[in-house]
């Protein structure tokens, strides 16, 4: 019974090293990065480490999405089958039962929630993602930031997803999008983006401390910032003159989400000129006649804020991370 | 000069321990804050340097902050002050398949593992069929993870790290694992490393594994660097260290019972500076005097019931040599001394090889001597009637226990030579005879006896 195997022959062995050292370059020699692991750890030289990790970020995504759907018949498929549910529902009660006379209201639904479940699955999964990911942050050294990262990131995914269903939609309604904004796109994609990132890191490090933050998060995002939006309801036709009245316009867009969702409303819902064959087209006046530049310039401050809460999220989560392993 | 691979400069980490854990909202509202906690130090000040390609050892009772240390190495933990600096790409085994996703398959684990590391998809790319192949997996690579047997697992988790190619490895208590066979495979693995120059950070609770493959070793106790020196002496430092644990209990008494001798001893001992960090307390020089191939003056020890005092190795005396020829007795004579009566003393010999490898093990009791010892000095005499040993130097160690544990143990008591006269080689002395036994059709005589 020939259970131990000797030991590999000599010249086998250091075949094995030569290999080894052959695709490695000398280890002695080969350039090497330096680390340094203490309390202070600036935010540039954190996202730095990010950058470099960002490879993992590919992975952690692709886990996320593969985790998410893994046993589940339809897998990826569910990704587009509930906000299309969603749309069913509200399309439903508010363009048929409601009857609010918008033309086309289900693009009008769907360029809203495109972007706001963008923005609202990536803070809810970054919110639980470092306390999803215990084992992880207990055992393995990563930047942790990567975590609410690929959280977003996943989102992203899945508005990517759900932008082919709204092709198809479009497709099948002959709706064309306003073709010379379509850059709009971009400008309203990415703070939200980045807002996203910044929220999403941001209350990943305070769940660890107060597991409330989750259901807090999940309830108020998915309720109270989802009607504050202009997605189910027109900003033009129903809250503009009222708060017009008593100057409180303002108000309306603190919420940094409601010129982004109109950005993006404004580019697959709305034309400012419509082919000459048709008239000028109702779904116009569902949108205020704003000029391209007042959105162009409505998510430039947007992004700034986002940058700027992305640099306060990164000190905070940087403070708190040091104590991650410990507190999970 | 060789570069530092890991530098660790004055590391300390609190733990908060909360006596209970608050982490709703509800809960910290109704403690304001005010949440009873108490500071446990896990590391004090701990400071030492790897330079590159050195294999660290790191020794500790259970809770001594071994793996708060790695995990502060590997930027798991952030130190509550000091830092560390590693030069270098680190892989951490702290615990095996930690990083893996249950719902994944062994295949994209690598990838997702690799990446942890900080290695691109081209890196893994390449080393993916060496992992493969070092796991063992075969066609079970492209199953979840969650359906691994714990041996599958372990191993992967093992062949990822020792695949992707590290700077650095870290290890912990991870080598265990796994059954004999892969186990040596990993030893092998991590002996390669240490060849192409890489350095190792390894935590174990086995101290021969310890002695075998490090270069030095660290011994930490209740958080404190106690010391840091050749395997060997950090592993009496350890053990002395577990000595005075498990005699804490019997320490009250034996001290009453030492009375003022005890005082004597101390003082004795004090002003002979050896203090025990002192990397000189190792064997001494060979043959000093004809007979006695080396000496040890051992640091007296209070509160233990049974202490040795003197250790020598003596040699055939008539010889005058300062080496044993193979097959020629040694004895091992131990002169010690007992504060209290001891009702089954068990005095233990061990000898070791080339690299600390155990040769030989045996005690006073397995031999069927009973040892009842009166207070007082006293002496105990291990003769080995015959060295059945090669070329080299060996070290016996010795300990005494009694029915409390422990009581003193010496490593190395001593130190002897042998010299083989013979052109074999290796470890063991055999005895053996060469023949050829029939050749064409003749029967041919048989060669002379080779005494190895």
């Amino acid at each position: 019974m020939a259970v131990e195997a000797p030991a590999e022959p000599p010249d086998a062995r250091s075949a094995g090293v030569t290999s080894v050292l052959d695709r490695a370059g000398s280890v002695a020699t080969r350039p090497k990065a330096t680390r340094v692991v203490s309390s202070e750890t600036r935010v540039w030289a954190r996202l730095r480490e990010v950058w470099r990790s960002r490879e993992l970020l590919v992975y952690l995504v692709r886990t996320e999405i593969k985790v998410k759907y893994k046993n589940s018949f339809l897998g990826l498929l569910w990704s587009m089958i509930s906000p299309a549910l969603t749309l069913a529902v509200y399309t439903l009660v508010f363009g048929v039962v409601l009857h609010n006379g918008m033309p086309d209201f289900v693009l009008y639904l769907f360029a809203g929630i495109l972007l706001f479940n963008l923005f609202s699955t990536g803070i809810v999964t970054a919110t639980g993602v470092v306390v999803n990911n215990a084992g992880l942050v207990k055992k393995v050294s990563f930047p942790r930031e990567i975590l609410a990262l690929a959280a977003v990131g996943s989102a992203g995914v899945f508005f990517f997803f759900q932008a082919c269903v709204m092709v198809i939609f479009m497709l099948f309604l002959h709706w064309a999008p306003a073709w010379s904004l379509l850059y709009l796109v971009v400008v309203g994609l990415v703070p939200t983006l980045v807002l996203a990132c910044a929220f999403g890191i941001l209350l990943a490090a305070i769940n660890v401390y107060m597991r409330d933050t989750f259901h807090l998060v999940t309830v108020l995002v998915g309720s109270a910032w989802f009607w504050a939006c202009p997605i189910v309801y027109s900003y033009q036709t129903t809250v503009a003159s009222r708060l017009a009245v008593h100057h409180l316009t303002w108000m309306y867009f603190l919420n940094p989400l409601a010129i982004l969702v109109m950005t993006f409303q404004r580019v697959l819902y709305g034309r400012l000129t419509p082919p000459a064959t048709y008239a000028p087209h109702p779904a116009l006046h569902v949108l205020p006649h704003w000029p391209v530049s007042t959105y162009v310039w409505g998510d430039g401050v947007v992004l700034a804020i986002a940058l700027v809460l992305f640099y306060v999220a990164m000190v905070v989560f940087g403070r708190l991370a040091g104590n991650f392993a410990e507190e999970l | 000069m060789t570069p530092v691979a890991v530098e660790v400069q004055g590391v300390s980490k609190r733990f908060r321990l909360y006596h209970e854990k608050y982490t709703s909202l509800k809960e910290k509202v109704i403690h304001a804050g005010r949440v009873p906690h108490e500071d446990l130090w896990a590391l004090r000040d701990v400071s030492f340097e790897v330079p590159e390609g050195e294999t660290i050892g790191i020794l500790g009772r259970n809770g001594s902050g071994k793996s708060t240390l790695l995990k502060c190495v590997c930027g798991i933990l952030q130190p509550t002050a000091g830092q560390v600096v590693v030069r270098g790409k680190l892989a951490g085994l702290l615990e095996l398949g930690a990083g893996f996703q249950q719902e994944l398959s062994g295949r994209e684990n690598i990838y997702l593992n690799g990446s942890m590391l900080g290695f691109s998809k081209r890196d893994v790319d390449r080393m993916f069929d060496d992992i493969v192949e070092f796991a063992e997996l075969g066609q079970f690579i492209d199953n979840q993870v969650k359906y691994y047997s714990s041996g599958m697992y372990v191993r992967l988790g093992f062949a990822v790290a020792v695949n992707v190619d590290p700077d650095v490895l870290v290890i912990d208590e991870v080598l265990a694992v796994g059954d004999e066979r892969f186990q040596r495979k990993c030893l092998d693995r991590v002996k390669q490393f240490q060849r192409e120059g890489r350095t190792i950070l390894f935590v174990s609770h086995a101290p021969d594994l310890v002695r075998s493959i490090c270069d030095r070793a660290v011994v930490l106790s209740d958080g404190e660097m106690v010391g840091v020196g050749a395997p060997g002496e950090a592993i009496r430092l350890f053990r002395e260290r577990l000595l005075e644990a498990g005699d804490a209990l019997g320490a009250s008494e034996a001290a009453a019972a030492l009375g003022a001798a005890t005082e004597d001893v101390a003082g004795e001992h004090a002003a002979e500076g050896l203090a025990y960090p002192d990397p000189q307390v190792t064997a001494g020089v060979p043959g000093a005097t004809a007979g006695s191939v080396s000496r040890l003056r051992l640091a007296p020890q209070d509160s233990r019931p049974v202490r040795f005092t003197d250790v020598t190795c003596e040699l055939p005396a008539e010889s005058g040599r300062r080496y044993v020829l193979p097959g020629e007795p040694v004895t091992v004579r131990a002169a010690f001394e007992s504060v209290r009566p001891v009702v089954g003393a068990v005095f233990q010999l061990e000898l070791r090889g080339d690299g600390g490898t155990g040769l030989f093990r045996t005690d006073s009791e397995i031999l069927g001597l009973t040892c009842d010892l009166a207070p007082g000095p006293g002496t105990f005499e291990f003769r080995l009637e015959a060295v059945p040993l090669l070329d080299g130097a060996y070290d016996v160690n010795l300990g005494v226990q009694t029915a409390r544990g422990l009581s003193d143990w010496r490593e190395p008591a001593c130190t002897f030579e042998v010299m083989n006269p013979g052109r074999s080689t290796g470890v063991v002395a055999v005895a053996v005879r060469a023949a050829l036994v029939a050749n064409g059709g003749l029967v041919v005589g048989t060669s002379g006896t080779v005494a190895s």
